[in-house]
């Protein structure tokens, strides 16, 4: 782990580990990096999806993570929130190894998800589909949810939820399908739907992937606004996207995989003027 | 399709109203019958008291399963072994402690039988943990394979003669083997009774039935008054799992039951989550064992065969996963139609036609089908041996469900999974109650989707 070969600033974080403990550490790349991969590798059957693929994301930045088709960003997201488990590597969530922990532990320290295929769950409204979002409810305490005295409880927390589940319905401008089932939304409305209700788990850290796919044009300007506004409180967005042009108007930072390895990163502009990604982008697979 | 659903929304008192036409119906189509046979009053109420025994039972065992398949989408076919569980855990503890040259083979704890009911429920909850715990870090259908294992091996284990009998905290106790347990506690009405104080009253009243039942009216009457504790407890199976449902914890369920990976993803220890509705399910699944054996004065372990558990699962089928509503209506179906029914047939048949002589053999039966196209024998053969095709019958109607109403007579109606009617709260409703961009189905902020389903409904 400790060979001289990594990138400056992760040796500097490793060496504040070794001289202030895990605690001390922890604060130190909470506020640099909450998020570090290390040499992740995943493989099916013959196929190695993610291949070594090493990376960070820094606190309060929006990272794009781009590549071709099947250069495996899905499956570095579900490696990332427990989905599945890697072959080898490490995942380091705010400073804790989170490597193999399953998804709810992932979401309960802070890093929610989005699928690619919008996943709503169809026989409940999105009314529903949002009131499940929030963490840490009372009710989801059986006892407290039967029993009659503490049953009050819960309601006023659900009165509370209520509230902030609509006015996120508004901001996303799905509030008129509220009371619809999640089944019969759009495409992008399920995209919409899924982005609200990752918001409303209140995340440190949201991994976005293909969050604008089928979603119109105004919205999206409208829902990028909001990252922005959300980046600047100190939330720490991971984005997936195949729009060249929207990658590189929003993010500060942006990773190119390729074959399941981290081809090359840096600022817009370095990745604009990269041959190798333009190869790999255009020049179809090495 | 909606007939039955406008029947549904139309119903005056809504759910429960629905519930009381459909029992309603059922009981006096009973009396009906009952006029027919020519029972006399004693018969009449008698019947009356088993189709309430059996409406009781299904709609108790039914709502159990729904909470595992209709809310939480765990599929569990070794119903009839938590019941097991449940009443030989009860009769264990409850029965009396064994006295040599009594008529029982072995005693009990002697404990008293609310105690034995709380042992046998938590007893079936364990046996559930037990069950779960690795099934469900498996694939779902592992659930289905281990649970009907399971209650083929509990059977056994009842059967067989290592758990005949046993020392317990020093006496002799044990489960009988397959020659049955005798359940020689006091009569439950008596302890119910009793344990309220209210033993000389019920007397009283018994005696005051002679009225209407001349001779020995007290068979008649306990077994109307235990039909209606039967339904007390349907009752408070409903409340407990309709609050279950209606709350935080019941939407997570449901999200369980749509997307497990999705709720685990929004951070939900789903595992957790499923084995504590398994438990409760479980749980009252074996309260609804011991209630149904209880009264029978024996237990004997090959009425726990896995054709019960079928017998629930199509009660809920008929009355629609994820309706607790349509539990109680698929219970009750289940019970007056299928379960009682058949028998009934068969009598009002033979009284109807006394002098009809059905052949002795199914060949004699066919013979003039084939022959002459004479329907009439194969007929008569049909309904002769109408309860030995009661299952025949009951998978017809399954089959008939599944392509004409696979979701049973209220699946569509889906209970909104919140303590609280999800509604815009009127303060902010005033305030941003702007149109919509684009054309979808407008619904109306104000509706309450407790009894909406929102705009448009999904067919
Ligand atoms: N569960 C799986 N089983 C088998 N192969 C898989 C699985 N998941 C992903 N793969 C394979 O891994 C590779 C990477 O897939 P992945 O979905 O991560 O790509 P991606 O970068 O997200 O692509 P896209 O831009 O098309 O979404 C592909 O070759 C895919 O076929
Ligand atoms: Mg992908």
């Amino acid at each position: 782990m400790s060979d001289a070969s990594q990138p400056v600033d992760d040796v500097a974080t490793k060496v504040d580990e070794g001289a202030l403990g895990s605690f001390a550490s922890g604060v130190q790349t909470t506020e640099e990096y909450p998020l570090r991969v290390e040499g992740l590798r995943k493989s099916f059957g013959g196929i190695t999806a993610v291949d070594g693929a090493t990376f960070q994301v820094e606190s309060g930045s929006l990272t794009g993570l781009i590549g071709p088709n099947g250069a495996g960003k899905s499956t570095t997201f579900n490696l990332i929130t427990g989905m599945i488990k890697p072959d080898a590597g490490t995942v380091t969530f705010n400073g804790e190894d989170i490597t193999g922990l399953d998804p709810h532990e992932v979401a309960n320290r802070g890093m929610v998800r989005t699928f690619q295929i919008a996943r709503e769950l169809s026989e409940m409204t999105v009314l529903e589909n949002m009131m499940l979002a929030p963490q840490r409810q009372r009710g989801e305490e059986l006892w407290r949810s039967v029993l009659p005295g503490v049953r009050n409880d819960v309601r006023e927390q659900e009165e509370e939820l209520l509230e902030r589940v609509w006015e996120v319905l508004d901001f996303f401008d799905i509030d008129h399908i509220a009371e619809e089932y999640a089944g019969n939304l759009s495409g992008g409305q399920r995209k919409l739907l899924e982005m609200a209700r990752a918001l409303l788990t209140d995340p440190d850290m949201l991994l976005l992937d293909e969050p604008f796919a089928g979603v119109n044009p105004t919205l999206e300007k409208k829902l990028l606004e909001h990252i922005h506004e959300l980046r600047e409180q100190g939330y720490t967005f991971l984005l997936v996207e195949h729009d060249m042009d929207l990658i590189m108007n929003n993010c500060e930072h942006v990773i190119v995989l390729h074959q399941g390895r981290v081809l090359t990163e840096g600022t817009p502009d370095d990745i604009r003027s990269n041959e190798e990604v333009i190869e790999a982008y255009l020049g179809g697979n090495v | 399709m909606s007939v039955r659903d406008d029947i549904a929304a139309r119903m005056p008192g809504g759910d429960a109203g629905l519930i009381l036409a459909v029992l309603a119906t059922a009981y006096l189509l009973y009396v009906l019958a009952g006029v027919v046979l020519g029972y006399d009053l004693r018969g009449q109420l008698n019947s009356l008291a088993t189709l309430t025994f059996y409406i009781g039972v299904f709609a108790m065992l039914s709502l159990a399963l729904n909470l595992h398949w209709g809310y939480t989408g765990l599929f569990n076919i070794g119903i009839v072994g938590f019941m097991a569980v449940g009443v030989y855990v009860m009769a264990l503890v409850s029965k009396p402690t064994f006295v040599a040259g009594g008529a029982a083979q072995v005693g009990g704890l002697g404990l008293p039988l609310w105690v034995g009911i709380i042992a046998g429920m938590v007893a079936a909850a364990v046996l559930g943990f037990v069950v779960a715990l690795p099934a469900l870090r498996l694939r779902a259908d592992y659930l289905a394979i281990v649970t009907i294992a399971m209650s083929e091996i509990v059977r056994f284990s009842f059967l067989s003669g290592d758990l005949q009998q046993f020392q317990l905290f020093g006496s002799k106790v044990g489960f009988g083997g397959g020659s049955g347990l005798i359940l020689d506690f006091v009569p439950p009405l008596e302890a119910l009774f009793q344990s309220v104080g209210l033993w000389g009253v019920y007397l009283g009243f018994v005696d005051a039935t002679k009225v209407i039942v001349p001779t020995n009216p007290k068979p008649v009457v306990d077994g109307l008054v235990y039909g209606l504790l039967l339904l007390t407890f349907v009752t408070v199976f409903f409340w407990l799992l309709k609050r279950t449902g209606e709350s935080p914890f019941g939407r997570v369920l449901k999200a369980i039951r749509e997307d497990e990976d999705v709720a685990n993803a929004l951070g939900k220890d789903t595992d957790r989550f499923k084995i504590k509705s398994f438990m409760l399910g479980c749980a009252l699944m074996g309260l609804a064992g011991i209630l149904w054996l209880m009264p029978q004065g024996a237990v004997t372990p090959n009425f726990f065969r896995p054709r019960v558990t079928f017998f629930v699962w199509i009660a809920l089928i008929i009355g629609g996963a994820g309706s607790n509503t349509g539990s109680v209506l698929g219970g009750a179906t289940f019970a007056a139609l299928l379960y009682q029914g058949p028998r009934y047939f068969q009598n009002l048949v033979t009284t109807v036609l006394p002098n009809l002589d059905s052949p002795p053999g199914f060949g004699q039966a066919i013979g003039p089908l084939i022959s002459q196209l004479d329907p009439v024998p194969f007929l008569l053969y049909t309904i002769d041996s109408i309860r030995q095709l009661q299952l025949v019958v009951m998978g017809l109607v399954l089959i008939w469900l599944m392509h004409n109403r696979p979701e049973g007579l209220l699946g569509h109606r889906k209970e909104t999974a919140s303590v609280i009617s999800l509604s815009r709260p009127k303060a902010a409703a005033a305030a941003t109650d702007g149109g919509s961009a684009d054309g979808d189905v407008q619904t109306d902020g104000g509706v309450d989707v407790a009894d909406n389903n929102g705009g448009v409904d999904d067919e």
